[in-house]
């Protein structure tokens, strides 16, 4: 266990490395120059060479992509072009949001695609299960940012239910984590239907079915368990599909998380922040999957066992 | 009496002659909490480096300055100053402070301060935009390049008195001292603030700001010290920001939100308009906006005046307009027509497909020719760019549009042969104070036509830079009238050369809820958007 951590460590500093390289590198191939952004139209050509200047952005690229490592050792992520703070703390701010409906997020999905993909399967062939299969392709295939502006208009305008934008109640959260929340659901339910299917035919739940138990303990005590071992699996891969879901979803509801910071620091030319955002979202992607893989023996045995 | 006749037949015709404001019947009430919402973070508050539309309007009402603006007008007044004079060269300008201002951390407001403030803005450290605007100064040079802390050009013989030597000449430094980078801010809280001071500000003007939650909201109140009386009327606003404009709007019209800073989507526009309550929720506004094509002078054929002066005939503007929802008129000089010196007489190119075909032919191109023609992308601007490109189709020239995100249009801009034709929708050219000059320099004379510079166009004329500089140094308030009238000949005479087509003069648009009072010029005041000092709120 230990050295599987020890590993994974090292795997992630190794792809957070590859991500900053790569994205540093992209956004030097922009044909945008972020001096002249923050210097704006009235600048001297004086005051733009100030500023480059200012900013190290007159240094070789090598140099400043050595710079910025040597900085990110030290836990520092840079300061923001058009903001003039520290982006640490524009990120630190703002993740918390991004978290909460993260998870709020996964739970809508989990529980939505769960208990869809159960019904579809006990119920194989029938028109509820050719129900939900349509309803969850739907959901699929719906864009968010669609799916995002139809909840909002029937329930926080129509029917005034919910608030339509911002933070800080339970209530402002239910629109934007069962819009995030839809997509995947939609995935869950067809994986789970199939999983369930597979095990609801395994030789132990007729055994189960033979000495009488009922149906409802036959699925949730004895089939779902084994059904849930690619969901554990999903969920981490999940992750990284939520990172570029909020940016949509934090836009559309007003959500102060880090997907919108993102996406007015992209406008800006704001490399810190695009910088910063980026590498904490891979590194969110990473420790989702390391948590994924530790939690998958704790549920099914036999991978402890290896 | 003839003096008594006089006067009263002078306020009957003012009164004919101008049509009462629609809002003219709302009484200026004191109070009020009022919610605003916008799209995108505030970036700063500090004045030295805030630059954007957005927070240009907070940064105002938070500092003060030696001079400001009658609100909704483009005219200047004293501020913080009490009296200023000019000495007859137009080279020594002395101000009196106002005695008795504090900034908002209770420490008075002296002499110094100014002159600290100045040289903060241009001090390289602070990597401010506005350092150019300064450069009348004495001493400027030495500061904007680093090598000395202080700015030889400002003295303060005692706490209430500021001298500003020039080096040149400026008609404009009254509006220099207007604009945000001169706003005065006390050194202790600079410092105190570490590098954060715009996220920390410390000011003398109508609003504290009381709380900031980044990514969520600002709340700003009003400074009961604040050295004018019954300014500003309420009490209190709120800053929402990450507001998607189209919500924004849902929620003003549920009555939560007080102003959409953002304005009226265009896909949303007439719906709203044609609203019960439509009349009162939008407000436009003249601004100093011109909107505009630039022809990349350095590159074929549009090196050729004619084919210039041919595609300034070739544009269907009344359709531009009604695209834009009605919400801009065709312009047809750079000057948009609530600048001092726009000229009223002038009529530039007429639109007239016939004429402008004659002339390209006349100029070798009876087939056209094949081109580029750069935008931003975000609606409706590409698709005034395909109405470019379908007016350009009619008289044979083919127009490739190539959208692009903002950076990369002004990057395109600035380098020199990159982009034969920009549409300016979005980025067009807003003045920072208004004065003609302000038009010129960066956009239109050979010191913005380099490498990152904003002169699209790459048109260089040294008369005409000429008769700029010497339009500028009548700085003399009795000539302003000349000067006004001489700043107007430029742009007119800059038309014969046709370095642009310039298309649109736009308003800008904001929506308000009906409780909110006053007129449209303080919502999209001239000079600072809107002007949070004098909004109200209507008795309910």
């Amino acid at each position: 266990m230990i050295f599987l951590i020890l590993r994974r460590l090292v795997q992630t500093a190794l792809i957070l490395f590859g991500v900053a390289a790569i994205t540093f590198l992209l956004l030097y191939a922009l044909p945008a120059d972020p001096a002249r952004m923050i210097a704006g139209r009235s600048a001297t050509a004086q005051t733009v060479a100030n500023i480059r200047h200012e900013l190290g952005l007159d240094q070789p690229l090598l140099s400043q992509f050595w710079n910025y490592l040597v900085g990110l050792t030290e836990g520092n992520l840079g300061r923001s072009y058009a903001q003039k703070t520290d982006v640490g703390a524009l990120i630190a701010a703002r993740l918390p949001a991004t978290l909460i409906l993260m998870a709020a997020g996964i739970f809508v999905e989990v529980a939505l695609g769960l208990i869809l993909g159960v019904i579809a399967a006990v119920r194989r062939g029938g028109p509820v299960d050719r129900l939900v299969m349509m309803a969850s392709f739907v959901g699929v295939s719906a864009p968010q940012f669609v799916a995002a502006l139809l909840l909002l208009y029937v329930f926080a305008v129509t029917l005034a239910w919910f608030p339509m934008s911002g933070f800080g109640t339970f209530a402002h959260v239910v629109l934007p984590a069962t819009t995030l929340g839809i997509l995947g659901a939609g995935w869950y339910a067809r994986m789970v239907r199939s999983a369930m299917i597979d095990v609801l035919n395994q030789d132990y739940v007729r055994t189960a079915r033979a000495k009488g138990l009922s149906s409802v303990r036959i699925v949730f005590r004895h089939a779902l368990p084994n059904a849930l071992l690619p969901v554990i699996a999903m969920i981490g891969i999940d992750i990284g599909q939520f990172m570029s879901g909020v940016v949509v979803v934090e836009a559309v509801y007003g959500w102060p998380g880090i997907g919108q910071l993102a996406w007015q620091a992209i406008q800006q030319v704001d490399i810190p922040i695009i910088m910063g955002v980026t590498l904490v979202s891979a590194l969110a992607i990473v420790i989702g999957n390391l948590v994924a893989d530790l939690i998958a023996p704790l549920i099914d045995p036999r991978i402890r066992a290896r | 009496m003839f003096k008594r006749w006089l006067r009263h037949s002078t306020i009957a015709m003012a009164l004919a002659l101008t049509p009462l404001p629609a809002f003219a019947q709302d009484v200026i009430k004191q109070g009020g909490d009022v919610v605003i919402t916008y799209k995108d973070d505030i970036a700063t508050l500090d004045p030295a480096v805030g630059y954007d539309w957005v927070n240009w309007s907070m940064i105002k009402s938070l500092y003060s300055r030696l001079m400001d603006y009658t609100p909704g007008t483009p005219d200047l007044i004293p501020s913080l100053a009490e009296s200023f004079t000019v000495s007859p060269d137009g080279l020594t300008y002395t101000f009196k402070l106002r005695k008795g201002v504090k900034f908002t951390n209770g420490r008075e407001l002296v002499a110094s301060d100014v002159k600290y403030s100045i040289e903060r803005a241009i001090d390289p450290k602070t990597q401010g935009p506005g350092a150019g605007f300064f450069g009348a100064i004495k001493g400027f040079d030495a500061v904007s390049g680093g090598t000395s802390p202080t700015l030889e050009g400002i003295a303060t013989p005692d706490d209430s008195t500021v001298v500003f030597t020039l080096s040149r000449p400026d008609a404009t430094f009254l509006h220099v001292l207007a604009i945000n980078f001169a706003s005065v801010v006390p050194k202790e809280a600079v410092e105190a603030a570490a590098g954060d001071f715009g996220k920390k500000p410390v000011g003398s003007g109508t609003f504290v700001l009381k709380e900031w939650t980044v990514g969520q909201r600002l709340v700003f109140e009003r400074n009961p010290d604040y050295f004018v009386k019954d300014m500003p009327h309420i009490d209190k606003f709120t800053v929402e920001v990450g507001q998607e404009p189209l919500v924004a709007l849902l929620r003003l019209q549920k009555g939560e939100v007080d102003i959409a800073g953002d304005g009226v989507p265009p896909a949303k526009f007439l719906e709203i308009k044609n609203s019960p309550e439509g009349a009162e929720i939008i407000v436009d506004g003249a601004q100093l906006h011109t909107g505009y094509i630039t022809l990349n002078t350095k590159v074929a054929p549009f090196d050729n005046v004619k084919v210039r002066q041919a595609l300034n005939m070739a544009i269907n503007k009344e359709r531009i307009t009604r695209i834009l929802n009605g919400r801009a008129t065709a312009a047809n000089q750079p000057l948009p027509p609530l600048m001092p010196g726009y000229d009223k007489t002038f009529t530039g190119y007429a639109f007239d497909v016939e004429k402008a075909k004659a002339l390209l032919a006349e100029a070798g191109f009876p087939d056209g020719f094949e081109t580029v023609l750069y935008s931003t992308n975000t609606d409706p601007q590409p698709r005034i760019a395909q109405a470019i490109q379908q007016d350009l189709a009619a008289i044979g020239v083919k127009a490739e549009v190539r959208a692009l995100a903002q950076a990369n249009v002004i990057a395109a801009g600035g380098t020199e042969g990159e982009a034969p034709m920009i549409w300016s929708g979005g980025m067009a050219w807003i003045a920072d104070f208004p004065d003609p000059s302000n038009f010129y320099g960066p956009i239109l004379g050979c010191s913005g036509a380099v490498q990152g510079g904003w002169n699209w166009s790459w048109y260089c004329n040294k008369d005409l830079d000429a008769r700029a500089i010497a339009a500028d140094s009548m700085s003399d308030p009795a000539k302003a009238a000349e000067r006004q009238a001489e700043w107007g000949k430029i742009f007119t005479d800059i038309m014969a050369d046709a370095p642009w087509i310039p298309v649109t003069n736009e308003r800008r648009v904001v929506a308000k809820s009906p409780r909110m009072g006053g007129d449209g010029d303080i919502y999209v005041d001239p000079t600072r958007v809107i002007n949070y000092d004098a909004i109200f709120v209507k008795d309910e």
